[in-house]
């Protein structure tokens, strides 16, 4: 455990303070319905660019994929050169001009305009429970990890946390959210950049991380470069640490999965919607995606350093955490078994170090970032580096918070409670609704405190209801013969067939239950991972099916009702606007030639 | 909106570069202050005010070209006879 001195609280503090400010500086700009849930479409690109980024980068994007660096190594920059940029160039290119130009107010309300009611509202409830979910698991994560690092009470630091959150979003709406969201995205960059430093200034630059990690590939019976080459060894299952083949990678993730979260799910597109101008929403994506693309170095190499650094290199000597009564936190910070910086897991029950079938020690990959930061920054900017990672929890919060009471009031409220209201009264259901949507996340993390196995089963569920979306979307926008009938069966048989897919097959080693099985085993993957991508797949390819098989069956809506909303209906978006950088054209080309020159040089 | 995000973003970043650089100015050649041989308080903190500074710099040269287009210079303005 950690102890803080005062100039790290008082890094804390201000940050808080300018968060708060912020939100209550706006309060004045939010009249009416459209500021608190739309910005009023005033905001500009750059800005909303940066937000779309951030209000992803929640402690699952920060802790997580620091995990991944650490358990896979460089193959993990897949979730972001594959799994990421082409998506984001193909809605800021294609979609954009739908969600934007229709008008929608959500996705959601998209879905109505192009199919018909009950498309919009299978995606509404399914969207709305999920954010509050999502929301409760990132309250959950920090929580637990405070508690761990610092020794911070549980309780009340999901309290505050969500508390301020509550605050700024209440008083500015969604403006105040993106404007804390750019905030935080600087946070997380001048809080990490320094750990990067530091961590490949110890290991003697990157050469010495490579040849570091060769070792532990050794160990772990893989090539020596299999931790520091993202292609070369992806042609078989067994020969990379993720345990996936190129194409499972390329189509499950790179496609499926990746198209599937960034053209449809709300959360990242409310952001592109609060635009200024359809250009600078067409933009938002792209604009994203160069910082996403360097996004790597930041948060998956701390994690790969986190193997192989010397904990003889610390500046400070960890002292072991006290063990609390409490069920949130039952575990240590104790020495070893540990590999470099990242220590076991352990038994909750016993403080043990868990082992694996082979009788090896399971690493905690969970703590590889912040036993980084615990490991390198000196009382200062430790507080900096704390206050990033506090940013990426509440960043992500917020995200979910305001596409939450956007749906929940915009498709649910005012589609199927009360409509026809006055607009201040849609205003004062999106404030109830931030308060609500605050208050059942608290809830969702004291679900997750009590009854893990219970959020593990909802993200599953949540899964399998996300990997057909993308199918539904790609017909709707650019095949004017799907019909209503036909999205909201493929949305149901494709999340049938995730189900199913899973319940049939599971990952080497695991045991039956959540992690697949519960119908039978007639395939099993070399990784969980590998299984999710096939499942994605699954789906996608079902619903895909099922949507044009029925859409043939049943009558399409007239041409002129989809003006606006299908490719081949709608007039084009000019993109001769601006200097020639500033064009969407010229900007995806940029992005998609630096994704591929990454590709090239980790290859 | 009415809020240049640069004001408070360039202010933030002033600040907490400003407060790290005095806190390793301070503390400089203490024990655990500099891993891998890096003074990295007082390092960062000056690169977090030049950022900062940077921003409020973009923020005002926004501000008086907001301005300027607002009210264009008297000498070209039409002579009203």
């Amino acid at each position: 455990m950690t102890t803080l001195r005062g100039i790290d609280y008082a890094v804390m503090l201000l940050y808080f303070g300018f968060v708060l400010g912020i939100g209550a500086m706006l309060r004045r700009y939010v009249r009416t319905s459209e500021d608190f849930f739309l910005s009023g479409r005033s905001i500009p690109a750059w800005v909303t660019g940066l937000a779309f980024l951030s209000a992803n980068l929640g402690a699952q994007e920060v802790i997580g994929m620091g995990a991944s660096g650490a358990k896979y190594g460089i193959a993990t920059s897949h979730f972001y050169w594959i799994g990421a940029i082409p998506a984001m160039v193909f809605v800021g290119l294609f979609m954009m001009p739908f969600y934007y130009g229709s008008r929608a107010r959500s996705v959601p309300e998209y879905l109505k305009l192009r199919f018909d009611e009950k498309t919009r509202g299978l995606n509404a409830i399914s969207f709305a429970t999920m954010t509050v979910f999502s929301s409760g698991i990132s309250l959950y994560a920090m929580g637990k990890l405070l508690n761990l690092l610092l020794g911070w009470n549980f309780d009340l630091s999901i309290v505050v946390a969500a508390g301020i959150v509550l605050a700024y979003v209440f008083l500015g709406g969604l403006t105040s959210a993106i404007y804390n969201e750019v905030l935080q995205f600087f946070l997380i960059v001048f809080g990490f950049a320094p750990l990067v430093f530091l961590g490949l200034r110890d290991v003697g630059g990157w050469p010495g991380l490579v040849g570091r990690l060769a070792g532990v590939a050794s160990t772990n019976g893989f090539a020596p470069g299999a931790y520091t080459h993202s292609w070369a060894f992806m042609g078989d299952a067994a020969a990379n640490p993720v345990g996936v083949e190129w194409f499972g990678l390329v189509m499950g993730l790179g496609f499926v999965l990746s198209f599937g979260y960034w053209c449809t799910d709300f959360l990242v597109v409310q952001r592109a919607m609060a635009a200024n101008s359809m250009t600078a929403a067409r933009r938002t994506p792209l604009i994203a995606a160069v910082p996403k693309m360097l996004f790597p170095f930041l948060v998956i190499v701390p994690g790969m350093l986190a193997l192989v650094v010397s904990s003889a290199s610390s500046v400070r000597q960890p002292r072991p955490a006290a063990v609390t009564a409490s069920p949130t936190s039952p575990t240590s910070l104790t020495s070893a078994p540990a590999s470099g910086l990242v220590p076991p897991k352990r038994d909750p029950r016993t403080g043990e170090p868990l082992v694996d079938a082979r009788g090896r020690v399971v690493l905690d990959y969970d703590l590889a970032t912040p036993m980084m930061l615990v490991h390198f920054f000196p009382a200062g900017l430790l507080g900096l580096g704390l206050t990033a990672l506090l940013a990426s929890f509440m960043s992500g919060m917020a995200g979910n918070v305001t596409a939450f009471n956007t749906v929940w009031t915009y498709d649910l409220y005012q589609g199927y409670v009360r409509r026809g209201a006055p607009d201040a009264h849609y205003l004062a259901m999106g404030r109830l609704a931030t308060v609500f949507g605050v208050a059942m996340s608290v809830a969702a993390a004291y679900v997750a405190a009590s009854f893990n196995n219970i959020m593990d089963f909802l993200q599953l569920v949540f899964a399998f209801v996300n990997a057909p979306l993308f199918a539904t979307f790609a017909l709707g926008m650019f095949w004017k013969r799907a019909t209503g009938h036909g999205a909201f069966t493929g949305l149901l048989a494709g999340t049938l067939a995730a189900a199913l897919h899973h319940g049939l097959s599971l990952p080497a080693g695991a045991a039956m239950g959540v992690k697949g099985g519960f119908f039978g085993v007639v395939t099993t993957y070399p990784s969980e991972l590998a299984q999710t991508f096939w499942t994605a797949i699954a789906a996608w390819l079902t619903c895909f099916g099922v949507t044009i098989a029925v859409s043939l069956a049943t009558r399409p809506r007239p041409p002129e009702q989809l003006r606006g909303l299908v490719y081949g209906l709608t007039a084009k978006p000019t993109d001769d606007v601006g200097r020639w950088y500033d064009r969407p054209t010229t900007l995806a080309l940029l992005v998609l030639a630096g994704a591929v020159v990454l590709n090239v040089i980790f290859f | 909106m009415g809020l240049d995000l640069r004001i408070p973003v360039g202010t933030l970043f002033a600040l907490i570069g400003a407060l790290l650089a005095a806190y390793g100015g301070a503390t400089l050649g203490e024990p655990g202050t500099a891993p891998t041989g890096v003074p990295i308080n007082l390092v960062w903190g000056l690169a977090l005010v030049a950022f900062g500074t940077a921003m409020l710099a973009l923020a005002r040269r926004a501000r008086r070209a907001a301005q300027d287009k607002a009210t264009p210079d008297a000498e070209h303005r039409p002579r009203v006879p």
